[in-house]
């Protein structure tokens, strides 16, 4: 059987047998004691040098190699290593406990960012391969002509990569905090050690290979807790299969919780406490200073009346711990609403569809559910890194078949991580609601400590009431493990997965960026005449800046820079999405109109996303922006309105402006063409 | 040129009618998720199965079903590859 597979199929095998051995071995060493901390760094260094190893293999000084892995990969490696590409920390770590705390608003993500790929497969792949050059602007670049488009396409990539890479690194950081305990500085500097040892000798083809070892880590990361929850409660190990039963009992424990006396009680009185913000927001500044005077006639009268020391030295903290201006106090107070008012709220069935109190709150989640599916797709089938993957086929029929497997494979994830939720939350249903406090399990105090957990006992009833937890997204993947009562060698394991989820995406990402600066800006534009071996030269250089760059700003836990991933859907969606269907559908588009509609598609998405999100921005000194979003539609799905804008502003100004009858030698090239060129 | 019309033709016929699919499966169904949730599918509520499995299956076999077209018309024009 082993001599029908190709030589990189029984590669791959030997090195998944060995990667699974090794997961054994360190688990019999964990039975006869090694400590958990040498399991987080066995995996660290196991998984880390492996990638090293195969990107020193795969070293090049080929220009085709470095940009499109010398067109040589296979159909099925290329969905392989687009799988890996694509799946990032936050689909990995973050998509499980978005589905968990959502329910079902949570899977617009899992049909969005699967949904892109039908349009990668029918509008771009057969065609960016028929092209066959190495960069999207390259494509752009071809079919409209002339640097200023270039120049724009580059822009987009790099405005809706260079985020998204920080990200990725600013994710290892936390795993290797949290599984390894490192420093979280030290952490994103090994992120970065990881991500170019894949990627600087060897670029794409090295990127290409450590992916495809990459996703087969992740998978099985990602699996593997939740197969064991899974037999754990049902008895069969295919969560997919069964978790149908669970979220019925998930169901049933909802409609038994939701109204106990005790969770209605505890929400009243997270509603009270969310009143009583909301007045001091509004008297203030004199509420500051009421409350301030009266912790210190409190404080005197103790002093006076020879109380406990240690009752006045608590009130002094407490007086020094109020807010010192009005200003502070107001942004300290409304967050300390906000999570009450969150705490308060009647909480949703798992299984319901768009919930909402009334018809119309009903009909706006319908909406927004809709238009973020929109962004998600669009933005999918338009992100660069995604795309150039398309270029390393042999052939353009390898191309199409590469689109099925990058689907098959990121669907093993998609489909597992709703039944990681439903399970999840059965066993919080089951395990920790109605709970004495002194009685959880201890994986609960764990996380607290580190902020990801977090209980208030606020009706002192000594019992855990759902409203009274309250869950960090990140906690369900991480968790899990612990939350089934799994040997740390599966927590190790995740930790792992998450790694390459997050390297595999940054190498992808960092690679779009170089090659939009290397390959488009410095050698189209600048200097066309550049030889070879420079032009590498430069790729690497680039590389490393961009690299470095990257982790630095990472180190500096850049908090709003995570909301700011979920914009990059909407921003590259908006950018490249309209110009280049219509550049490959439609002969009649122009340049001027692909310019047009491209500037016109960004500026519209990060304007909505800019007035709705933000009210003042200090450094520029701009106040007052807040606007309301227009049909309720939320900023993180402002690529719906920059889409359509970006096709309509093609449409019209390409048909006020000149045709460009050259376009169609173009076109004939690219639609039809006896395909083995490159 | 006529045969490279005619193979155009027929990639875009295809294309558009599988993009029709696509389109009344992500966005169509989900529409209706809300209503379809009553009815039950191997324990699921069906629009929460359709939005979990349900849709993304389709979604392989729309992309498995225009390959293998492609392939059919590539062969019939003489451009496939191997």
């Amino acid at each position: 059987m082993l001599s029908s597979l190709t030589r990189l199929q029984r590669y791959y095998l030997y090195y998944t047998g060995c990667f699974l051995a090794f997961i054994g071995a360190l688990a019999i060493l964990e039975q006869h004691g090694m400590p958990p901390r040498w399991i987080g760094y066995s995996f660290l260094f196991f998984t880390i040098s492996m990638y090293a190893l195969i990107g020193i293999v795969s070293r090049t000084s080929d220009v085709s190699e470095y940009y499109v892995a010398g067109r040589k990969v296979p159909a099925f490696f290329n969905g392989m290593a687009t799988g890996a590409d694509w799946m990032s920390a936050a689909s990995f770590i973050g998509m499980a406990g978005t589905l968990y705390l959502s329910g079902f608003q949570g899977l617009a993500y899992v049909i969005g960012w699967t949904s892109g790929f039908v349009l990668v497969a029918l509008l771009l792949a057969p065609y960016l391969r028929r092209f066959g050059q190495y960069t999207i602007p390259d494509f752009l670049g071809a079919r409209y002509g002339g640097n200023a488009i270039r120049l724009v396409a580059v822009a987009a990539a790099i405005l809706a990569s260079f985020v998204y890479v920080v990200a990725q690194i600013y994710g290892v950081g936390v795993i290797t905090s949290r599984f390894v305990s490192l420093q979280f500085e030290i952490g994103v500097f090994v992120g970065l050690a990881g991500i170019l040892v894949c990627s600087f000798l060897g670029g794409m083809r090295a990127v290409t290979w450590t992916q495809v070892a990459q996703y087969l880590i992740l998978i099985v990361a990602y699996v593997t807790p939740v197969a064991i929850l899974s037999y754990n409660v049902t008895g069969n190990p295919i969560p997919q299969l069964v978790y149908g039963q669970v979220l019925e009992q998930v169901t049933k424990l909802e409609n038994r919780l939701f109204d106990s006396p005790a969770e209605v009680e505890v929400r009243q009185l997270f509603r009270d406490r969310a009143d009583q913000y909301a007045q001091k927001i509004m008297q203030l500044p004199h509420s500051l200073i009421h409350e301030r005077e009266q912790l210190s006639s409190e404080i005197n009268r103790l002093k006076s009346s020879d109380a406990q020391m240690r009752d006045i030295v608590a009130l002094e903290r407490q007086r020094r711990d109020l807010p010192h201006d009005p200003e502070q106090a107001k942004v300290r107070w409304e967050n300390a609403m906000y999570s009450a008012a969150d705490r308060s709220k009647q909480p949703i069935h798992h299984a319901e569809a768009f919930p909402g109190e009334t018809v119309e709150e009903q009909n706006i989640q319908r909406i927004n559910f809709l238009a973020l599916i929109f962004c998600l797709t669009v933005g999918t089938a338009a992100l660069p890194h995604v795309l150039t993957r398309y270029y390393t086929t042999p052939s353009v029929r390898e191309a199409r078949e590469s689109v099925f497997w990058s689907l098959l494979f990121i669907l093993l994830l998609y489909i597992t991580a709703p039944a990681y939720a439903v399970f999840a939350k059965y066993e919080v249903l089951s395990h920790l609601a109605e709970i004495p406090i002194a009685k959880l399990p201890g994986w609960v105090a764990a996380w607290a400590k580190i902020g990801l957990v977090s209980i208030e006992d606020i009706n002192a009833d000594g019992i855990l009431q759902l409203a009274e937890l309250s869950l960090n997204p990140d906690v369900i993947v991480l968790a899990t493990p612990e939350i089934a009562g799994m040997p740390y060698v599966v927590s190790g394991l995740v930790a792992a997965g998450g790694l390459a989820a997050a390297l595999s995406t940054a190498d992808g990402l960092l690679l779009t960026i170089t090659s939009a600066l290397s390959h488009d800006v410095y050698y189209r534009i600048i200097r066309p005449g550049a030889s070879t071996q420079f032009r590498l030269v430069i790729a690497k250089s680039m590389l490393l800046v961009v690299a470095v760059l990257a982790a630095t700003v990472a180190a500096q836990k850049p908090g709003t820079i995570l909301s700011m991933v979920a914009w990059a859907f909407s921003i590259a969606g908006s950018a490249f999405f309209p110009a280049l269907v219509l550049g490959i559908f439609w002969g009649r588009a122009t340049r001027k109109g692909a310019l047009a509609g491209m500037i016109v598609g960004v500026m519209l998405s990060i304007y909505y996303i800019v007035r709705v999100e933000f009210d003042t921005i200090p450094w520029l000194g701009v106040s007052g922006l807040r606007m309301e979003p227009w049909f309720n539609i939320q900023a993180t799905s402002s690529g719906f309105f920059g889409v359509l804008a970006g096709f309509a502003t093609i449409v019209l100004v390409s048909l006020v402006t000149k045709p460009e009858p050259e376009a169609m030698n173009f076109l004939k090239a690219i639609r039809f063409r006896n395909g083995t060129s490159s | 040129m006529a045969k490279a019309d005619a193979y155009w033709r027929r990639t875009r016929r295809l294309t558009f009618t599988l993009l029709l699919c696509w389109f009344f499966v992500t966005f169509g169904v989900t529409w209706f998720a809300r209503e379809i949730n009553e009815m039950a599918f191997l324990g699921f509520p069906l629009g929460f199965y359709m939005a979990a499995q349900g849709s993304l299956v389709i979604f392989l076999l729309i992309i498995w079903w225009y390959n293998r077209q492609m392939r059919k018309i590539d062969a019939e024009f003489g451009v496939d590859e191997d």
